[in-house]
């Protein structure tokens, strides 16, 4: 598997030099300032087959997360952890661009940087997915999709990936003395132990010009010599990416400490928008 | 089920079988802010345009460059540059563990992706347009670090190939030991740390092109990072000029006599 040099969109001419402009005067194309996020919109609980739900807008970006709990052997070295397993998929009704297929290296790559921040944050306790320590353990499998691409996709993935983890509950296992599952009661469900303070989310930035935006469109992606990505949990850096360009190292300190607090507002509004109602599913 | 989450799986944070720090010296011996040594060698690879073979202690990388020549896949080449192809790969026998399958697992999809983007701002692309110069990076043996040997493998291979670019890149890993800083992590330590924080750097440019992190860090924990980082860079980055001019040098005398 090689990885290739990419393409970028193509933007017109006259459309860059207006967004740069505009950029130099603080101002972005959809009137935004440079370190505002996007309309946030999160729905949960909206697929009824999944054990956790949800889909979330980040702007015109959508994006969707099922997780489905199984009942699995826990690995030798933490025989008293469950497992996470995150993976994600750009749908083909994403963009004019995507192709069906096997997730390529764009989709691994947030999946797997969506993934670490979680997995570091301490927001899920890996032990209270223990059934019966080396024997049995709940495995969480996140299922994140992209249904329509409007730049940011790693950002909006974090904020559905964790909305589903925060609906999903555990069904009731009734077990004999021995140890051996008798039954799974699916009926009987209680939620998943999880650190509201440690809640990790990544903050994206990209570089154009000399100025550093966050929650970039697809254009501002398109137009950036840059981009890096800081998984924040409470107080900390629980993942960075560095994904596209070469950045200073006082980029670096101005990025991550502008990560911590974006991190604070963004958080906020999750917490606010969590408290809907779960809904029947509509995009 | 789940087999690319069991070859490689970090216990990161768990009791290590031997002591990570022990009165400020590490699992083998070294200060925290030690770099293990390094062996660099261009021109390992007869049919390659250019090659490198370097060592991070017991961490050995193999990097071979092609091209720029023809794109085999048209629709890929691009009008104004070259493209440039990466691959990062784990020899079955490289681990420690046992055999890793030879198949590209997602996170050697993954560190191909970053060491591509770490290698294309130095890479004069738009010198060769229609044309793609490929990077090959062998594992051949590992124990920690090995995105960033690679980078440094690559960038001698690149230089070793002739290739402009605008500046020689280093990699260099930065852990969290035990709560201390450490520069280029070790297999157990990578393994058993809090974190691990990988750097590509052009040092001559002062710019950063890789930088990952996983585990817990303080804001202060990640500009002192990048400041070790800079220091280890500028030790590795002298020695490439080094090899690369005492390759080149001698043939210039050798016309004198």
């Amino acid at each position: 598997m090689l990885s290739v040099t990419q393409e970028k969109g193509v933007i017109p001419k006259l459309k860059q030099e207006v967004m740069k402009k505009m950029i130099e005067q603080g101002v972005r194309i959809d009137n935004r300032g440079l370190n505002d996020y996007r309309a946030l919109s999160i729905r949960v609980g909206v697929v009824r087959t999944a054990d956790g739900s949800s889909l979330v807008s980040l702007g015109n970006t959508k994006v969707m997360a099922g997780v489905k709990v199984e009942v699995g052997k826990p690995f030798e070295d933490t025989p008293d952890e469950g497992a996470l397993i995150v993976n994600l998929e750009i749908a083909p009704t994403a963009s004019p661009d995507v192709e069906p297929g096997p997730p390529d290296e764009n989709a691994i790559e947030v999946a797997r940087v969506v993934d670490r921040a979680i997995r570091h944050s301490g927001f899920l306790d890996f032990k209270s997915l223990s059934i019966v320590t080396g024997k049995h353990a709940w495995f969480l499998w996140v299922d994140v999709y992209v249904l329509n691409h409007d730049g940011n996709l790693v950002d909006a993935s974090t904020i559905t990936a964790v909305a589903a983890l925060m609906n999903t509950t555990l069904p009731k296992v009734e077990l004999d003395p021995a140890g051996n599952i008798l039954r799974i009661d699916r009926s009987s469900r209680s939620p998943l132990s999880l650190n509201m303070d440690k809640l990790p989310l990544t903050i994206t930035h990209v570089k154009i010009g000399n100025f550093l935006l966050v929650d970039p469109m697809r254009e501002e992606e398109d137009l950036s010599d840059g981009a890096y990505i800081t998984g924040v949990a409470g107080g900390s850096i629980v993942a960075i990416q560095k994904v596209t360009g070469a950045f200073t190292k006082d980029e670096v300190n101005y990025m991550v400490s502008n990560s911590i607090n974006q991190y604070i507002k963004l958080r906020e509004s999750i917490i606010n928008s969590m408290r809907n109602p779960p809904t029947d599913l509509q995009l | 089920m789940l087999l690319y989450q069991r070859i490689i799986r970090r216990i990161m944070g768990k009791q290590s079988p031997v002591p990570l720090l022990v009165n400020g010296r590490r699992s083998d011996g070294r200060l925290p802010d030690e770099h293990r040594p390094v062996r660099m060698e261009v021109g390992v690879i007869n049919n390659a345009e250019g090659s490198a073979l370097v060592a991070y202690g017991n961490t050995v990388i193999l990097a071979a460059v092609y091209g720029p020549r023809e794109v085999p896949q048209k629709h890929l080449e691009l009008p104004d540059k070259a493209i440039l192809r990466v691959r990062y790969h784990m020899t079955p026998f490289s681990t420690s563990e046992g055999r890793k399958s030879p198949t590209p697992s997602r996170r050697e999809i993954e560190i191909s992706k970053v060491i591509r983007t770490a290698l294309e701002p130095a890479v004069i692309l738009e010198r060769f347009p229609r044309t793609t110069i490929d990077v090959y990076i062998e594992v051949l043996q590992a124990d920690g670090s090995t995105r960033v040997t690679g980078i440094t493998a690559a960038s001698l291979a690149l230089a070793d190939a002739g290739i402009p670019m605008r500046d020689l890149l280093v990699g260099v890993s930065i852990g969290k030991v035990l709560s201390t800083i450490v520069v280029d992590l070790n297999q157990l330590e990578d393994q058993y740390g809090e974190g691990d924080m990988p750097f590509a750097i052009m040092y001559g440019h002062g710019l950063i092109t890789l930088m990952q992190a996983d585990g817990e860090w303080l804001p202060n924990e990640i500009s002192q990072s990048v400041e070790l980082a800079f220091k280890a860079a500028e030790r590795i980055y002298n020695m490439q000029k080094d090899v690369l001019k005492s390759k080149y040098a001698e043939p210039s005398v050798s016309l004198m006599t």
